[in-house]
């Protein structure tokens, strides 16, 4: 018996030994996954949701001035504000975490298009709850994009809605109930990170489908097809209608912004594949190094490089797109559907070969395998 | 071998007891399978949850009956119970080879090895007489108790492990596994916090040792199984091994299963000791079995029947896994002739299909959202098999056409990774799905794979 043994350990060895001479890729043992964890934590996502609640903050703030005296010069105010914050919410957006599901954080402030119809009902009836399921399309930036650029043609006609219109007062509080309501839900989802969140995202560090690692993946994934791809381009462009949606941009009232929306979003989600800190030029451990430990190297390049070019073919693509998508659909929809071909390719990237070199499943099924 | 000694073969006898402990084991690792399927909740997420099912070719017909899917796992679970007690032995395992062979036509999706391999062994086993001995009906049926079986009834279960093991081997050896240590590559290092063995899961020299070492086991355990002086070594090796894929992969009760079934190999004094002990426990008298008598079959019709039958079974079992031949291109990337194989662990396959249906009268065309239809996990399946892909289509076209699309064009847009390669371009894009027909002839309609696995 100890002759098997004897073969067995040997024939492992001389095939070990075959092998070991020529190891490629970095030191395995260098690896340490948390460090991951740590870094998408620590540099990405707190010091995000930190910057983007100081600006929903100031956006409150800018609400409210603009309700107690709506001018020309607080609407403008409110309006910045508005899009300095909706651009640091193509920061936070992808990332998701029990509580943002629980309170639907993503649904809550950026469902579009805005149900114009039913934000005019509340307003009208003065009575409504935002915090029901059924109210995601009357609130969030999308609302604010409507009654702060929707309402009329001109800015005085506008104003007028607020100041001398049958409900103006009511169209005031509305514009505080939203403002007000996107700030407190955005200091919910940063004091969770900010008590335990942190600890409890950072220690799941193991392997399995409710590790941080595979569900922060797959809702990157998903954020990336379906918010990204479809969401800012796809569904305008009608690749899933066959005629083109422009109601449906984002941003569509305010029309100058879509195309800065979607091209700060396309960054984030390039950023934190690369693990690059937020407001900075470092980086930090993340999908790019760990793809690179697990040396997936193909066709002769790796895989790192694949999506970074493809995030780059996407963006130079998307530079000749016009700054408002909805004039962009309306006169050249191919340019749009280009950009999304484009955006397209890395879904497969992402979906398919990274999924595969990191052996995380598309949303884990839990059952046997052979 | 001359028609004498096939003749003496066939008329040696051996103790019974071998079998009957298969019998009592393969009983209750089967209920217990059930039992953990159902507290798993798989019956409700696999068969009653999704609106669409998969089908093998030919079996279409085999759909999950709603709730009454629960029924037929009771049924064979109840035959499980059966099987171990000996009680209505034929009967019972003629319930079970039914009842789970009818669940897992249920829906492809859910194919594994292991589940053919129960089908085909409770087949096997109909033929048997496993209720000759420690048997509830051969306690009460005298002429059926006997202490003695024909040697064949117990080597035929030898003859499938030898088949299952040495064609699992025999499908390692190819370049991919051997060479390049894939897929194994992808999912040992996932497996990082495993304690002890997740810092070497990520060398490569350890998915290189277990890549050959599981090919050598593979190949070589059946005959270490049979060698009398190694029995002992190699049953070693199979507790290790099954262990070790247990702590390493998501496999279910299949390692116990073979853990077990190793357990035929031994000579009836393992055996023996085996049912003194159980009978001790639940204090049943086992000297009661032990009546010299030999099994003999009803006549020597049914006896020439059940060697027929068994004689068909192993031709098929040994021919049907290499029908691939039969197909062109590269197995791995088609799956022509991949499953019922032994094929195990051999792939690890990432795919996306995105499906296109075209209005052919008004040439409006659209995407569709594959989570309206199929579960994840079937999803999964779908996107790197080919009969899937094709079967799903043909599913879309109905659901259309009742829609009111009249003539819906429905096209795939899909990629596949295998085994660590960069994802490439899988069905042929420009085909309408609806105009290619189910059968099993070569799918001219899969675009080639561009690489080359060398090997069987």
């Amino acid at each position: 018996m100890k002759r098997y043994l004897f073969l067995f350990l040997s024939v492992s060895l001389l095939v070990s030994s075959c092998t070991e001479t020529n190891p490629s890729g970095p030191d395995p043992d260098d690896f340490d996954r948390k460090a991951i964890l740590e870094n998408w934590a620590e540099n990405i996502i707190i010091p995000a949701l930190t910057d983007f609640s100081q600006k929903t903050e100031s956006l409150k703030t800018a609400g409210n001035n603009f309700a107690e005296n709506p001018s020309q010069q607080a609407l403008e105010a409110l309006r910045d504000e508005w899009k300095t914050g909706y651009l640091a919410w193509q920061q936070v957006s992808m990332f998701e975490t029990p509580k943002t599901m629980e309170i639907r954080f993503r649904n809550n402030l950026n469902i579009y298009p805005v149900d114009t119809a039913k934000v005019k009902e509340n307003i009208g009836q003065g009575e409504y709850n935002l915090n029901l399921p059924s109210q995601i399309d009357q609130q969030g930036f999308p609302a604010l994009d409507y009654l702060l650029y929707g309402l009329a043609e001109s800015d005085s006609e506008i104003l007028a809605f607020y100041n001398s219109g049958e409900n103006s007062s009511d169209y005031r509080n509305y514009v505080v109930d939203l403002v007000t309501r996107i700030d407190s839900l955005t200091d919910i989802v940063l004091n969770d990170w900010n008590s335990s969140y942190r600890h409890e995202f950072v220690n799941n560090s193991g392997n399995g489908a409710n590790s941080s690692i595979d569900m922060m993946v797959n809702d990157y994934i998903f954020y990336y097809e379906k918010n990204l791809r479809a969401g800012k381009i796809g569904i305008p462009a009608g690749v899933f209608s066959g005629t083109p949606l422009p109601q449906n941009v984002e941003g569509v009232y305010s029309r100058e912004f879509s195309k800065e929306l979607f091209l700060e979003s396309l960054t984030a989600t390039q950023n934190f594949f690369n693990g690059k800190h937020f407001n900075s030029e470092t980086t930090g451990s993340s999908l790019s190094n760990y793809l690179d430990f697990l040396n997936t190297i193909k066709n002769g390049t790796d895989l790192t490089q694949l999506i970074n070019q493809q995030f780059e073919a996407s963006r130079t693509k998307a530079q000749n797109l016009n700054s408002s998508f909805v004039d962009q659909v309306e006169t050249n929809n191919s340019l749009m559907l280009q950009t999304y071909d484009e955006l397209q390719k890395n879904v497969i990237l992402m979906k398919v070969d990274m999924l595969q070199a990191l052996n995380i499943n598309v949303d884990y099924v839990d059952a046997d395998g052979d | 071998m001359s028609t004498a000694s096939i003749n003496t073969y066939l008329n040696s006898y051996s103790k019974a007891a071998p079998l009957a402990v298969f019998r009592v084991f393969f009983g209750l690792l089967m209920l217990i399978s059930i039992v953990r399927f159902a507290l798993n909740g798989w019956i409700q997420k696999l068969y009653i949850e999704p609106d669409f099912f998969f089908s093998y070719y030919g079996f279409e017909w085999v759909q999950p009956p709603g709730e009454w899917t629960y029924l037929i796992f009771a049924v064979c679970g109840l035959s499980a119970i059966f099987i171990s007690l000996g009680f209505k032995y034929r009967f019972a395992v003629i319930t079970f080879c039914l009842s789970f062979t009818f669940i897992e036509l249920m829906d492809k999706t859910t194919y594994l090895n292991h589940y053919y391999f129960i089908s085909i062994l409770s087949f096997l086993m109909i033929f048997l007489p496993a209720n000759s001995y420690f048997s509830v009906d051969a306690a009460r049926n005298p002429t059926l108790k006997a202490e003695f079986i024909p040697s064949w009834t117990i080597d035929v279960i030898k003859l499938l492990l030898f088949i299952v093991y040495f064609y699992a081997g025999l499908a390692k050896l190819n370049s991919d596994w051997l060479f390049q240590a894939m897929p194994l590559k992808i999912w040992l290092p996932a497996k990082y916090s495993i304690p002890l063995l997740g810092d070497l899961l990520q060398q490569s020299w350890v998915h290189f040792a277990f890549a050959w070492g599981g090919a050598l086991y593979d190949l070589s355990i059946p005959f270490l199984l049979l060698i009398k002086r190694t029995r002992i070594f190699a049953f070693i090796l199979v507790v290790i091994f099954h262990i070790l894929t247990r702590i390493l992969f998501p496999i279910g009760m299949f390692p116990y299963i073979m853990i077990i079934s190793a357990l035929i190999f031994f000579d009836a004094g393992l055996h023996t000791r085996i049912l003194d002990r159980i009978s001790t426990f639940l204090k049943i008298d086992l000297d009661a079995f032990n009546n010299s008598e030999r099994y003999s079959f009803k006549s020597s019709i049914s006896k020439k029947f059940s060697l027929s039958i068994l004689g068909a079974f192993f031709l098929f079992q040994l021919l049907f896994p290499f029908r691939y031949l039969l197909y062109p291109g590269e197995l791995f990337w088609t799956e022509e002739g991949y499953r019922f194989s032994w094929r195990v662990m051999l792939i690890e396959k990432a795919g996306y299909a995105n499906f296109k249906v075209v209005d052919s009268e008004t040439q409006k065309r659209f995407y569709v959202d594959n989570t309206e239809f199929l579960t994840r996990f079937q999803e999964k399946q779908m996107s790197t098999q080919p009969d899937f892909i094709l079967e799903y289509a043909h599913h879309l076209e109905e659901y259309y056409q009742n829609r009111g699309i009249e003539d819906p064009e429905i096209y795939v847009e899909s990629f596949v990774a295998l085994n660590g390669r960069r994802s490439a371009p899988y069905i042929d894009p420009e085909i309408d799905l609806t105009t290619i027909k189910r059968n099993l002839k070569p799918k001219k309609w899969i675009l080639p794979f561009n690489d080359e696995i060398k090997g069987l």
